[in-house]
């Protein structure tokens, strides 16, 4: 008599399922199954240094693969069952539909166990998540990609972008830093970037060893190899947290606007969702509202470099 | 919103009923400390007379009805390199009796964290819907200071809200399913008399507050004093427990672990509520945290908030329980650290000393 029972209806519950349909975010009071994620096989591993590989998944079911897309940025969260989920950009060709790939260093828990599997190993992942790098609104304008050691991981997806699309940019300049030449990654590919796509790569180490001829010191050391409009260009930036300050404000100073200076941040995610909170800088969710910002938005929030 | 008056042996006539029904949960005594107080939990309740309706404060809030400090999101089940995943979402439909406003205003920032912005919970969601709350209101304590956040009255989020108006209840009821039950009950309309004594139940509840915390402005001021020495100061005293988060009605960041079973053959997924003060709360792979200090994290907690949750939905996250306060081992409270805040800068020497003249 007294029941306060109230089932929530199951088509209130999932009213789009996950796996099959594209969700429309924008919907508020949508409730999905967010914790399913597309199973994946891991297809190869190349391993680029003792300390990072780069891990290529294919989604094994094929209605799901041909939901996966994403943009130019995004992150995605890997989950290695039993052992936990950690949040990985994406650092493959959007235009690339089969397979995706995730470079990936070995710090914690979950890479640690991912470290450990094999090829036809599965993982799931969910996703993909958070903001992207504007790439329709950098049309015809020059652009100026800096990255220092992993940082590469998020860029490497715009590097792809600008190859499939190179008529719609102007100049592009690539500014790679690194501790050690080893940690110099994705070195077979310099040449396909220079010749293929045009792209100006200038690298940089702090630490050379003795095979090194290049360049030897801290990446904005690059800044005076290259001359470019900063009216005209717009920047990408990714690296170790202490890379953003020095090079943003540095080019704040040579005249880029700050709203055309983008950053890719990284923290601590559980969720990927905006809820779990782990990942907040003052008022703004890394994953919801990053992890792609414009320099000006970041540089408004508290200890966000 | 219906208003009706019941008295109070009728009320508890109800309540009983509605207790013996279903899963309920009300205040009840479990123990005194050592001042001799009666220290009173949310638990299970049997019958009417188990639950304590004059009771003062309980330590820990109404929150773990919807938020349960571990709950598991989803099982893997393994088979031949495969895995199934299941998730499911399980709520037992529960009764809770004796909320005060703060508590439900909270729930009611609950629901919006929880179940607005792109992604809502599901979890939260069957939690939310079965749950029938029964608020009352109180005389406050010494310590609250939840006039001072505007969160002393509720308006929406519950089903029944009682006010104690004497030898009657003042009953606002909100929902179809509190005016169904209450049918089988003897209720009347309220007299002009009732309404009369409604506001000055108010009116003694509003004057009845002896702590005042002075928000206006917080956020920006909190922009302001982002390098003060009074984060450094109150810092110093934290003992990075996180005890504070726990008992806090709105807190509700939360870590994600997984667990193999112990027989090897699935894992589960579970939340675990987390404490922005734990040391690790920001630590990235490889050993950097973001927040290395006491006072970084603590400051983060204040700005989470006072500051950034403002931003973000427009209002406060904190009700003023004090909760918080009562609970820290080392007396860390929100009134203090505010105050404090606000005083560093209003006693500046530079600040007070009159400006030279325009020329």
């Amino acid at each position: 008599m007294h029941d306060v029972r109230f089932t929530i209806p199951e088509q209130d519950l999932n009213r789009e399922p996950f796996t099959t349909k594209i969700p429309d975010f924008q919907k508020k009071s949508e409730v999905m199954i967010t914790d399913r994620g597309y199973k994946c096989r891991i297809t190869n591993i190349v391993r680029l240094s003792a300390q990072e590989r780069l891990f290529q998944l294919r989604i094994v079911d094929p209605l799901e693969r041909d939901v996966f897309s994403f943009r130019p940025g995004q992150f995605l969260m890997l989950e290695v069952p039993g052992y936990g989920e950690a949040p990985i950009s994406i650092s493959s060709s959007t235009s690339n539909r089969e397979f995706i790939e995730l470079c990936i260093r070995k710090a914690g828990h979950v890479t640690s166990a991912l470290f450990e599997a094999a090829s036809g190993a599965m993982v799931s992942i969910r996703g993909p998540f958070g903001t992207t790098f504007p790439m329709e609104q950098m049309q015809d304008r020059n652009i100026l990609l800096i990255a220092g050691g992993l940082g590469i991981a998020p860029l490497r997806a715009p590097l792809y972008w600008i190859n499939d699309h190179r008529d719609r940019f102007g100049k592009v300049w690539f500014l790679y830093g690194a501790r050690d030449p080893g940690q110099l990654f994705f070195d077979y590919q310099f040449e396909e970037w220079k010749t293929v796509s045009h792209i100006e790569l200038h690298t940089i180490v702090e630490h050379p060893d003795a095979n090194w001829t290049g360049r030897t010191g801290l990446i904005t050391s690059l800044f005076d190899e290259i001359s470019f409009d900063p009216k005209e260009t717009w920047a990408i930036v990714c690296g170790p947290p202490v890379m953003f300050k020095f090079v943003c404000s540095h080019l704040d100073r040579i005249g880029i606007p700050m709203n055309r200076m983008f950053v890719s941040l990284e923290r601590r995610m559980h969720c990927g969702m905006g809820k779990c909170c782990r990942c907040m800088v003052g008022a703004t969710f890394t994953c919801l509202d990053g992890p792609v910002f414009d320099y000006w938005s970041v540089m408004n929030l508290k200890e966000a470099i | 919103m219906i208003y009706k008056v019941i008295s109070k042996p009728e009320f508890r006539k109800f309540i009983d009923t509605l207790v013996k029904a279903n899963t309920a949960f009300g205040p009840r005594q479990v123990d005194t400390d050592h001042h001799g107080e009666p220290v009173y939990q949310f638990m299970p309740v049997g019958s009417a007379d188990d639950i304590a309706f004059d009771y003062t404060k309980t330590h820990s809030s109404a929150k773990h009805f919807f938020l349960p400090f571990r709950e598991e999101i989803s099982h893997f089940t393994f088979r031949d390199g495969d895995w199934e995943q299941q998730i499911r979402y399980e709520a037992r439909p529960v009764v809770l009796i004796g909320l005060r406003p703060c508590d439900i205003r909270a729930v009611n920032i609950l629901d919006d964290v929880m179940l607005h912005g792109p992604y809502p919970s599901p979890y939260y969601l069957a939690r939310r819907k079965n749950t029938f709350i029964i608020g009352m209101d109180h005389l406050p304590l010494p310590d609250c200071f939840c006039k001072s956040m505007n969160r002393h009255t509720v308006s929406y989020g519950f089903n029944l809200f009682c006010s104690d108006i004497g030898d009657k209840f003042y009953l606002s009821i909100n929902s179809s399913k509190a005016f169904g039950f209450l049918k089988e009950f003897e209720t009347g309309d309220p007299t002009p008399e009732d309404d009369c004594l409604l506001i000055e139940r108010r009116k003694l509840i509003k004057q009845s507050f002896r702590t005042d915390v002075e928000v206006t402005g917080l956020p920006c001021f909190l922009d302001i004093e982002f390098e003060s020495p009074i984060w450094e100061k109150w810092g110093q005293r934290c003992l990075n427990c996180g005890t504070c988060a726990m008992v806090c009605p709105t807190c509700y960041c939360y870590s994600v672990e997984e667990h193999f079973d112990t027989d090897l053959k699935g894992s589960s997924r579970r939340n675990r509520l987390y404490s922005c003060n734990l040391v690790d709360f920001a630590e990235v792979a490889g050993g950097h945290n973001f927040r290395p200090k006491n006072s970084d994290r603590l400051k983060y907690r204040y700005y989470h908030h006072y500051r950034g949750f403002a931003a973000n939905d427009n209002q406060q996250i904190c009700v003023g329980c004090n909760r918080c306060g009562r609970a820290c081992l080392t007396g860390i409270n929100p009134k203090d650290v505010i105050n404090d805040l606000r005083l560093e800068r209003e006693s500046c020497m530079t600040c007070v000393s009159p400006s030279r003249n325009r020329t």
